[in-house]
């Protein structure tokens, strides 16, 4: 944490609240992502999670004022260290991109200009930030690249980015977003594109991170084996609306909408006999301007009744921090808790050591 | 690096041959082409057709003809023209290139640096009035052609406004040579350089903005503008600097086809003497030697130019120097 920012632990590093996106489409205004709300603490880690188009990575990008389409309309309050991000000059916003806030993308394999080689593109972003030389710069690079487990750190410098793995870029990714320190790191979908054992390591990679370098991430995926393992609190986005918020272990053992019942249940399970065909999620999310009139989640959901499909559910609380958008725990109709619980992130808390296998 | 570069001289040789080889058989396919009625002139007895027809060659068989050529043009060097008093070929050329280069250099300077200007100021205010103005300009430069171009500034600079103190300066229709005289030699050249520029300031500086602007949805752009970097560095030193290896693929093969003799029309029009001017005649005069050789040198320029595109793409795009 740095000393020039005035930042407690109890006051929350971001501050999400009542975050829209809207952009024009045929005429009229069509929402991308509808009053979404959350919190990020320090150091905690926080899943977005939902299918393809469900509004995550539009999100993150508004977040780091990213979305430069042409019309988009962003509302509602981001406060990241008591500063509000919606609405922020852009040049006030650049110096808070790369430095406070940084983001890792899903592609490592296209996220680099593939002219300049790895170093030379890391030490960009830190002489862009601060006022170290082109020397320490480059020092600093190698140190990151060592500290994210790379082999041979030096020489991976040198490389261009098509000359490295997928998993060794990622991880050359990584230490390009943490070059400046950042307070809150998004994560979007960083372990997507790379096969499992890597997805792993990279996995550990980002857990460690808050003790390693004490910074926050906001984690988007769509694989709720990876929120399991890696996040704190949880938010399931469908169709750009929250569905569920809560801490990780509580929204496992508890799912409280069906949505994401029916995405845990989708889950093989260690335990047990293993059913013959695991359970989905019949059709298609709807696109923004065909959701429904009530519930998004109504024409693919199996409790779906007449109170549904008439008035948008609001979100109501399930204990303390759990909070699901269904009308069936007012109803007085919850579902069931889920047996044969997954491992969560209860089970990793403990500080992790940055992994130091190459990929 | 030699056997690249024997591979290279290999495909020289043999793209040399094939084009010779074509320009000979057209040249004897072509009805009234017989060179020996025009070198020997003008209601000329048979007797002395005869004698030039013997004295050429041109009863020998083609094969035999076109292999004479060939080792004239190349090992003799002493390939005389069928006009002109048999004037020597290769001198020919050797005093035309040197005006040529001048006249694309030149020029080619001006479009680079103009159509990277025109196309990154277009691609940064994209959608704006800026980015309008700058393609409308571009449109109009691809399709007004060069000779008219030319023949209008002529008019203007030469004659209509030639005594206003606005182009005074012009000096007259020619070439003057850059060690006689370099101030004159900028002068007679500036204002073929914007001529023959122009249509290339519009295609470069058009496929520019569209190349930015393509590359402005790539997931690097995305990442450099999450690093913090401002916007001007962000276009100059990733989306230009990734665009300049499709300029530079295009640069090399417009700017080797203009060495070769690509601007006739601006030399012709420009009175200036140079290897374009060289073919006009040529091919006015049904010359075989000379179009022989304007198109073999051509053709060398094409291929040598290539070769530079394909190391300057080495340089430029670190994925090609590993796929080698």
């Amino acid at each position: 944490m740095r000393a020039d920012m005035p930042h407690t632990s109890t006051q929350p590093l971001l501050v999400v609240q009542n975050l829209s996106v809207h952009v024009p489409a045929q005429g009229q205004l069509i929402s991308l992502v509808e009053n979404v709300s959350f919190t990020v603490g320090a150091q905690e880690i926080v899943g977005l999670v939902g299918e393809s188009g469900s509004g995550k990575s539009v999100t993150a990008m508004a977040l780091m004022g990213l979305l430069d389409s042409p019309g988009v309309r962003i509302t509602g309050s981001a406060r990241f260290k008591g500063q509000e991000l919606v609405g922020m000059p852009p040049r006030l916003l650049r110096r808070l991109r790369g430095r406070d806030i940084a983001m890792i993308f899903q592609d490592p394999m296209t996220a680099f200009t593939p002219v300049y080689t790895i170093g030379w593109q890391i030490e960009e972003q830190i002489r862009a930030h601060t006022s170290l030389s082109r020397k320490q710069a480059q020092q600093r690079a190698i140190t990151l690249l060592a500290e994210m487990g790379v082999p041979d750190p030096a020489q991976m410098a040198q490389r261009y980015p098509h000359q490295l793995s997928g998993g060794l870029r990622q991880r050359a990714m990584i230490a390009m977003a943490l070059s400046c320190n950042p307070s809150l790191l998004i994560a979007d979908e960083p372990t997507t594109a790379l096969d499992v054992t890597v997805q792993a390591q990279i996995l550990e990679l980002v857990r460690g991170l808050r003790s390693s370098h004490g910074s926050s991430v906001l984690f988007i995926t769509h694989d709720m084996g990876v929120v399991a393992q890696t996040c704190d609190s949880t938010l399931v986005l469908y169709s750009g609306r929250i569905a569920e918020t809560g801490p990780t272990a509580d929204l496992f053992a508890h799912p409280s909408h069906p949505y994401t019942a029916a995405l845990l249940a989708s889950i093989p399970p260690i335990t047990g006999p293993r059913p013959a065909h695991l359970p989905t999620i019949a059709s298609a999310p709807p696109t923004p301007h065909t959701r429904p009139v009530g519930c998004a989640f109504a024409p693919r959901c199996t409790y779906a009744h007449t109170p549904c499909t008439t008035s948008q559910p609001a979100l109501v609380p399930i204990s303390a921090q759990h909070a699901a958008a269904c009308v069936l725990p007012t109803e007085g109709t919850p579902l069931p808790p889920r047996l044969g619980t997954v491992q969560t992130a209860q089970a990793h808390s403990a500080p992790h050591q940055t992994g130091t296998t190459p990929l | 690096m030699l056997l690249p570069l024997l591979r290279r001289l290999g495909q020289t040789v043999f793209v040399l041959f094939g084009i010779s080889v074509l320009v000979f058989a057209v040249f004897f396919a072509t009805p009234g082409a017989d060179p020996t009625a025009r070198i020997a002139g003008r209601n000329a007895s048979p007797q002395t057709l005869e004698k030039v027809r013997q004295e050429y060659g041109f009863n020998r068989p083609i094969p035999v003809q076109y292999a004479t050529m060939m080792k004239k043009l190349f090992i003799t060097q002493d390939l005389a023209s069928y006009v002109d008093r048999g004037e020597r070929v290769v001198p020919e050329i050797m005093r035309a290139a040197p005006v040529t280069l001048s006249l694309v250099g030149g020029a080619a300077l001006i479009w680079v640096v103009a159509a990277i200007t025109m196309g990154t100021l277009a691609a940064a205010f994209k959608d704006t009035w800026v980015d309008r103005t700058l393609m409308l300009l571009g449109l109009i430069g691809i399709s007004i052609p060069v000779f008219w171009l030319g023949q209008v500034t002529n008019l203007v600079t030469q004659s209509r406004y030639h005594n206003t103190w606005l182009f005074s300066w012009v000096p007259g229709l020619g070439y003057i040579p850059l060690s006689q005289d370099p101030w004159g030699w900028f002068k007679t050249l500036v204002t073929p350089w914007c001529v023959l520029a122009v249509m290339f300031i519009g295609i470069y500086s058009r496929v520019l903005r569209a190349d930015l602007v393509a590359l402005a949805n790539e997931d690097f752009m995305r990442t450099a503008r999450a690093k913090g970097l401002s916007p001007t560095r962000i276009l100059l030193r990733h989306g230009l600097r990734t665009s300049l290896v499709t300029f530079v693929s295009l640069f090399g093969l417009d700017f080797a086809q203009l060495v070769g003799g690509g601007a006739l029309l601006t030399e012709v029009v420009f009175g200036l003497p140079g290897v374009g001017h060289l073919t006009y005649q040529a091919l006015t005069n049904l010359d075989l030697p000379l179009i022989m050789a304007t198109v073999m040198y051509s053709a060398v320029f094409v291929v040598v130019a290539n070769a530079l595109v394909d190391m300057l793409y080495l340089f430029l795009d670190p994925r090609v120097r590993d796929a080698r």
